[in-house]
């Protein structure tokens, strides 16, 4: 039973992996760039889910919509201010920018959140009354007696990663903007000449991103609720990992590398060591980019001529 | 004829690098204008220019009316101009029938299967192959994507660069064929071509390009039997 436990569990982590790494993947698909500020936008994502439900009492689905906008905002936000000036510029320079956007928003939220952390509530838990009378919060479902225990937020987490992976499969393959959005990854000019914009195309994918960077966000808070300005770092560098691991640039490829690291992670913690997990999960990406440079699910990347 | 491409004195640089000087022809309605020259004469670069991936520092460029030199490139569609690129740049990784709707990316989407059922009939090839990745056609099918892709738009200026690159004979004259076919049925052409024979051949007029500058024009006949031409592209 304790596989099966550690499976779902590294599933549900992978899961919320698979929806970050995806904001990765799209924009460097279609931008070219690493948007290390990308962890950062979770961050801020839970910190106005937080607000939105603990302090202002608003319902949980309407602080995760609250929070999904500011992060869309705040996504395209960061991409015209910082990155549109830097399209043309070495790829170096863009790269030490996202560093520089990601150390701006943990600071910022540090001035306007202090470091003290807050403690995200957890939105699946039901107040259940016992046949005895007594109250106690049920956040899961028992199977075989007790011996596996599922958590709701798993469950959700499970869930929505699978509607979000099927809906931007749905997207990109069958809407205009979507398929515009495959070709601007393929030929910039060539899309241009189409009467593509790639600039709005890039100000979607940012969009995209973020918004499903604030899902990500609740998600990972309602899995692991202590709540500081740092907070999107970890699963930030995660979610990299993973979007390389599966191919960066493939959104199957988010799906599965995340999800592999996620299990990955959770079994290293399960069978071998807590302290070591880390250690393992960056030792397999390692392995994996010997053996086949491009990820799991990634193409080669042909050069022009 | 009414006058629908006018480019007039324009100067490109890439960098330091003087690739366009001073540079003037026009196209007029119905017309197919060739603009031959060796490799690296500028003639990709000056259809880079007038469709608005690169700009001129001077001179002015104007289509069908309009003063198009600072139009950014993806709005110059909706003008009506529209460009083959050299190698033909198809997006490989879509199927046929997507990459022929980038092509209609600006139409509103009650037109697209108009168009696709009048580029298919241009070009039956594409039909059998819609649903196909268009990284697994052959070199002639690709051109003809990327020609079918341009003619999405409904064009009044289609812009072909290199048709007949990496080619084989056969297969350059299918396309010149199609092109010979495209102008019968109205469609105003400029193109770009190394093969300069061939080139010459369907062109009402041409203009050779060394260097950055335009040293002869003419009509494809009176070019074709040039003797300047003759020796420099046509192998004596």
């Amino acid at each position: 039973m304790s596989f099966l436990n550690s499976l779902i569990s590294g599933i549900s982590l992978g899961s919320i992996y698979a929806i970050i790494a995806l904001g990765y993947t799209m924009v460097y698909g279609i931008a070219k760039m690493l948007n290390f500020a990308h962890g950062d936008v979770i961050m801020v994502g839970a910190y106005i889910c937080f607000f939105a439900t603990s302090r202002f009492g608003l319902p949980p689905l309407l602080g995760v919509l609250l929070a999904v906008i500011v992060c869309t905002v705040l996504g395209m936000t960061i991409e015209k201010l910082a990155y549109a000036p830097l399209r043309s510029a070495p790829s170096l320079a863009v790269l030490i920018t996202a560093i520089g956007v990601s150390y701006f928003l943990q600071n910022a939220a540090l001035l306007l959140w202090t470091p003290n952390p807050k403690v995200f509530p957890n939105f699946f838990a039901r107040t259940v009354l016992t046949p005895e009378g007594a109250v106690f919060e049920k956040t899961g479902v028992e199977l075989f007696g007790g011996a596996l225990r599922i958590s709701y937020v798993t469950l959700v987490t499970i869930l929505v990663n699978v509607v979000i992976m099927i809906a931007l499969t749905a997207f990109t393959g069958n809407t205009k903007m979507g398929k515009a959005m495959r070709a601007c990854s393929e030929d910039k000019d060539a899309a241009r000449l189409m009467g593509i914009s790639v600039n709005t195309t890039i100000s979607v994918t940012f969009a995209i991103g973020s918004g499903l960077a604030a899902i990500a966000g609740v998600l990972f808070m309602s899995a692991y609720p202590n709540l500081v300005p740092t907070t999107g770092s970890m699963p930030g560098i995660k979610a990299f990992t993973a979007a390389v691991f599966g191919g960066i640039g493939s959104i199957p490829g988010a799906f599965l590398g995340g999800l592999l690291l996620g299990v990955i992670e959770i079994f290293a913690k399960t069978y071998i060591s807590t302290q070591l997990s880390d250690a393992i999960v960056f030792a397999v990406l390692i392995i994996v980019l010997l053996v086949k440079p491009t990820g799991l699910l990634g193409r080669q990347i042909r050069e022009k001529v | 004829m009414a006058e629908l491409l006018n480019v007039n004195d324009i100067n490109v640089y890439y960098g330091a690098i003087h690739a366009i000087k001073g540079v003037s022809f026009h196209v007029d309605e119905g017309e197919i204008v060739t603009l031959i020259g060796a490799n690296g004469a500028g003639k990709s670069t000056t259809l880079h220019t007038i469709s608005g991936l690169l700009r001129s520092k001077t001179g002015s460029i104007t289509f069908d009316g309009k003063n198009i030199g600072n139009v950014q490139a993806h709005k110059l569609v909706e003008h009506g101009l529209a460009q083959v690129p050299e190698g033909r740049r198809i997006f490989l990784q879509m199927t046929v029938e997507e990459n022929l709707e980038m092509g209609a990316y600006t139409q509103p989407n009650a037109n697209t299967a108009a168009s696709l059922e009048r580029v298919y009939e241009q070009f039956p090839r594409l039909k059998e192959r819609q649903r196909q990745i268009a990284g697994t056609l052959s070199g002639g099918e690709q051109q003809m994507l990327a020609m079918g892709r341009a003619l999405m738009s409904k064009p009044k200026l289609l812009m072909l660069d290199e048709p007949s690159m990496g080619l084989a004979p056969i297969l350059v004259e299918q396309i010149f064929d199609i092109i010979q076919k495209l102008h019968k049925a109205g469609t105003t052409i400029l193109l770009v071509e190394q093969n300069a024979q061939m080139a010459l051949s369907v062109a009402d007029r041409a203009y050779v390009l060394e260097t950055g500058k335009i040293t002869l024009s003419g009509t494809g006949d009176e070019l074709i039997h040039s003797d300047e031409v003759r020796k420099a592209y046509l192998g004596g």
